[in-house]
C-alpha cells in the first residue's frame, strides 16, 4: 500500500542512470516512451532500494507522463517496495509445488532466525523476507530468490537456509 | 528416453554461448529461412508441422501466424512470452538459463516469417539473472551479423530486445503482456480485436510461448512435414514437461507427444516414480489451472484405456474425468498431501494474482480463498462444498480472461473427484489440523499398475 511520504523534496537523478533510463527508451519506437515504464523503475529500484513517491514523481517527468500513470503501475506490480526494504529481501516461493516439498517450514525458520514477521526489515537493516507466488521452478523446491540481484537458491534445507543468511551477514559486514 | 529436438545440446559445455552453440549447428535454420525460404515458406513449414502453442492454449501456431493482418506502411510485431509464471511450470526458464540462444534463433526466424523489424522478449521481471543472459546472447548474435541491419547480407533488419515484467501472473495473458510492454498495469484487453489485428501500439503482432519459438529451430531445419511424423495425432512433435512434486527425479523433460503417463512417471528415464517409496495420489498434469485428477484416473482414462501425454489424451473424458496438457506444469501429489490444503494454496494464488478488472474473479477468487482456509483449518461446514462449486460456476466463462476460468477449475475438480477428503475435514475438523486424509481410495487400482 502506498503511504504517505513527502512529495516537497524531489528526488534528482544521476547522470550516469539517467543516461540507462534514455537507453532503455531507445527500444521502442518514437512516442512510446512509456514503454520505459517497468524497465526504469527496476533501475530507479535499483539504485535507491525502493520506490519512493518522489522517485516516481521524477520518473514521471522524465517519461512525460503524468504521475499517476507510474503510481499505478507501481503498485500493481508485486516486484516494486513502496517502501524501504531490507538490504537482502529473501522471497521465499509459497505456492503449491513448493509447499508440498516444505515451504512452510522454511519460512517459519526464516522468521524465527531472523526475528521479524513477514514484510518487516532487521534492525540492522540487512534483512527482510516475505512468502512469494510461483518463482518458475518448482523441480528444485523449496526455492527463495533474493532482491535486489534476485540471485536464486534451490532445494532449501532449514541447514542451507542458516548457511546462506550468514554468507549475507559476514559479506555486508566485511 | 525419446529423441531430443530442443535439448539435444543442453549438456554441451558453453552451449550458453554463441560459438559453442554455432557449432552444433546452430543459427543454421536462421540461414536456412533467410537465404533460401520466403517469409510465405517459413509460416507454410510451421503450418505443416502441426505446433500448437506451448504456453497454455495449445492453438496452432501456424494458423495464429497467417492470421496476422498485413496492412501496408504499418508495423508488426513479434512478442515472446516468457513471463513465465503458471504453478508447476520451469522449462522456459530451463531453456532461458541453458541454451539461450535456441530463443533467440527462434525469435529472428519467427520475426522473419511475420515481417517484423522490432521483436520483444517479455520476461517475467524475478528471472533477473535469465534477462541478463538473453542480453548477453543477443549482444553476441549481433557481433556475429545475425542481428541488426542487413542479417547475412540478406536484406533484412531485425532489433531483438528484452523487457522485463513486475511481477504479475497475469502479464501471461497475451493481451496483458501487450498493456504491460506498453508500461501499463496489466489488464487483459477485450477480445476481439485479436492481437493478430491490434495488439502492441495498436500494430498487428503475434505472441507466443518461449518453447513454441524454439520449437520452429527443429521445424525450419528438417521440414515441417518431419516434425509431423512425430507425436500421435493432432499432437505432434515434442514437448518439454517441467515434472515437479513428490518425485524422484523432478526436472525439465523433452518427451515424443503420445507417451504413456505411466511410462513418464514411473520410468527411469523419466521421473522415475515417487519420492522415498511413497504412492501416488493425485496428479496436475498441465499447470495449476488444470483440473487435478486422482491418481487411478489419471493413469488411466474412464474407459479403462492408457492415459498419453498428449493434447487429446490427457482431455479425455473432459472436465468429468479429464484433464488438460496446458504448459505441461507436471505436479505428483504423494500420499501424504492434503487437497484441500493444495486447493487453498492454489486458490490464494488465484485470488493474488486477480488484476481486479472483472468482478467475478475479483470477488469470486477471494471468497473462495476464504471458505477453503476455513475448511484447512477447522472451522468448515458441510454446506461449503456446494458453495464452492457454485461460486467457481459463476466465475467460469464470466470474466475477460482465462485467469477466472483457470482459478475456477482446481476448486470444482479437487471436489469433483475428493470431495470425501473435504467432507472429512468438516466431520473431524480437529483431527484434520493435526494429520492429512492419506491416500484413502483415490488410488485403488494403482497397486496392479506398479506390479
Amino acid at each position: 500500500m502506498l503511504s504517505v511520504q513527502d512529495t516537497n523534496t524531489p528526488v534528482k537523478f544521476s547522470p550516469e542512470l539517467i543516461s540507462k533510463f534514455a537507453d532503455v527508451v531507445s527500444r521502442y519506437p518514437v512516442g512510446k516512451q512509456k514503454s520505459a515504464l517497468l524497465p526504469i523503475l527496476h533501475l530507479v529500484q535499483a539504485e535507491y532500494g525502493w520506490v519512493s513517491a518522489p522517485a516516481m514523481d521524477s520518473v514521471a517527468d522524465f517519461l512525460s507522463i503524468q504521475s499517476i500513470e507510474v503510481y499505478e503501475v507501481a503498485s500493481f506490480y508485486t516486484m516494486y517496495f513502496l517502501k524501504p526494504q531490507g538490504k537482502y529481501m529473501l522471497e521465499v516461493c509459497r505456492t503449491g509445488p513448493c509447499e508440498i516439498v516444505g515451504a512452510t517450514p522454511i519460512m517459519e525458520h526464516i522468521e524465527k532466525t531472523l526475528g521479524v514477521k513477514e514484510g518487516d526489515v532487521t534492525e540492522d537493516g540487512l534483512f527482510s523476507w516475505r512468502g512469494v507466488e510461483c518463482l518458475a521452478a518448482c523441480g528444485y523446491g523449496p526455492v527463495l530468490q533474493i532482491a535486489p540481484e534476485y540471485t536464486f537458491y534451490e532445494n532449501l534445507t532449514t541447514n542451507s537456509v542458516d548457511k546462506l543468511i550468514g554468507d549475507l551477514k559476514a559479506k555486508a559486514n566485511k | 528416453m525419446g529423441r531430443k529436438l530442443l535439448l539435444e545440446h543442453i549438456n554441451v559445455p558453453g552451449i550458453n554461448t554463441f560459438d559453442v552453440y554455432r557449432s552444433k549447428g546452430g543459427y543454421a535454420a536462421v540461414e536456412k529461412a533467410l537465404k533460401t525460404l520466403t517469409p510465405e515458406e517459413v509460416v507454410e513449414e510451421v503450418k505443416k508441422s502441426g505446433l500448437r502453442g506451448r504456453g497454455g492454449a495449445g492453438f496452432p501456431t501456424g494458423m495464429k501466424w497467417s492470421f496476422l493482418a498485413k496492412p501496408e506502411g504499418v508495423e508488426r510485431y513479434l512478442v515472446c512470452n516468457a513471463d513465465e509464471s503458471e504453478p508447476g511450470t520451469f522449462k522456459d526458464r530451463f531453456l532461458m538459463t541453458y541454451i539461450p540462444h535456441l530463443l533467440i534463433e527462434g525469435m529472428i526466424v519467427a520475426s522473419f516469417a511475420l515481417g517484423a523489424k522490432t521483436s520483444y522478449i517479455y520476461v517475467r521481471g524475478e528471472m533477473m539473472p535469465q534477462i541478463r543472459i538473453l542480453e548477453k546472447a543477443i549482444a553476441e548474435a549481433k557481433a556475429k551479423g545475425f542481428l541488426g541491419k542487413n542479417i547475412l547480407g540478406t536484406g533484412y533488419d531485425l532489433e531483438l530486445y528484452v523487457q522485463p515484467g513486475g511481477g504479475a501472473y497475469i502479464c501471461g495473458e497475451e493481451t496483458a503482456l501487450l498493456e504491460s510492454l506498453e508500461g501499463k498495469r496489466g489488464n487483459p484487453r477485450i477480445k476481439p480485436p485479436f492481437p493478430a489485428i491490434a495488439g502492441l501500439y495498436g500494430c498487428p503482432t503475434v505472441v507466443n510461448n518461449v518453447e513454441s519459438i524454439a520449437a520452429v529451430v527443429p521445424i525450419i531445419n528438417d521440414g515441417g512435414d518431419e516434425y509431423a511424423k512425430i507425436g500421435i495425432g493432432r499432437s505432434t512433435g515434442t514437448k518439454l514437461i517441467s515434472a515437479g512434486g513428490n518425485l524422484k527425479k523432478p526436472g525439465v523433460y523433452e518427451i515424443d507427444l503420445g507417451l504413456p503417463a505411466e511410462e513418464f512417471l514411473y520410468s527411469d528415464d523419466y521421473c522415475g516414480g515417487i519420492a522415498n517409496g511413497k504412492l501416488l495420489k493425485a496428479v496436475v498434469a498441465g499447470g495449476s489451472s488444470v483440473p487435478i485428477l486422482p491418481a487411478n484416473l489419471f493413469l488411466k482414462t474412464i474407459n479403462n484405456e492408457a492415459r498419453l501425454m498428449s493434447y487429446e489424451s490427457l482431455a479425455d473424458g473432459g472436465f468429468v474425468s479429464g484433464t488438460m496438457m496446458g504448459s505441461g506444469g507436471f505436479i505428483a501429489y504423494d500420499e501424504d498431501q492434503c487437497i484441500v490444503r493444495n486447493t487453498w494454496n492454489f486458490a490464494r494464488f488465484y485470488h493474488h494474482e486477480s488484476c481486479g478488472q472483472c468482478s467475478p474473479c475479483r470477488e469470486g477468487t477471494g471468497w473462495m480463498e476464504k471458505v477453503l482456509h476455513r475448511l484447512e483449518y477447522g472451522h468448515g461446514k458441510m454446506s461449503d462444498m456446494d458453495l464452492l462449486v457454485d461460486v467457481s460456476k459463476k466465475i467460469e466463462g464470466n470474466t475477460i480472461c482465462p485467469l477466472g476460468d483457470a482459478a475456477a477449475w482446481p476448486v470444482a475438480s479437487a471436489i469433483r473427484h475428493f470431495r470425501d477428503e473435504f467432507e472429512w475435514h468438516v466431520t473431524n475438523a480437529y483431527e484434520a489440523t493435526t494429520r492429512n486424509y492419506g491416500l484413502a481410495h483415490y488410488a485403488d487400482p494403482l497397486n496392479a499398475v506398479i506390479a
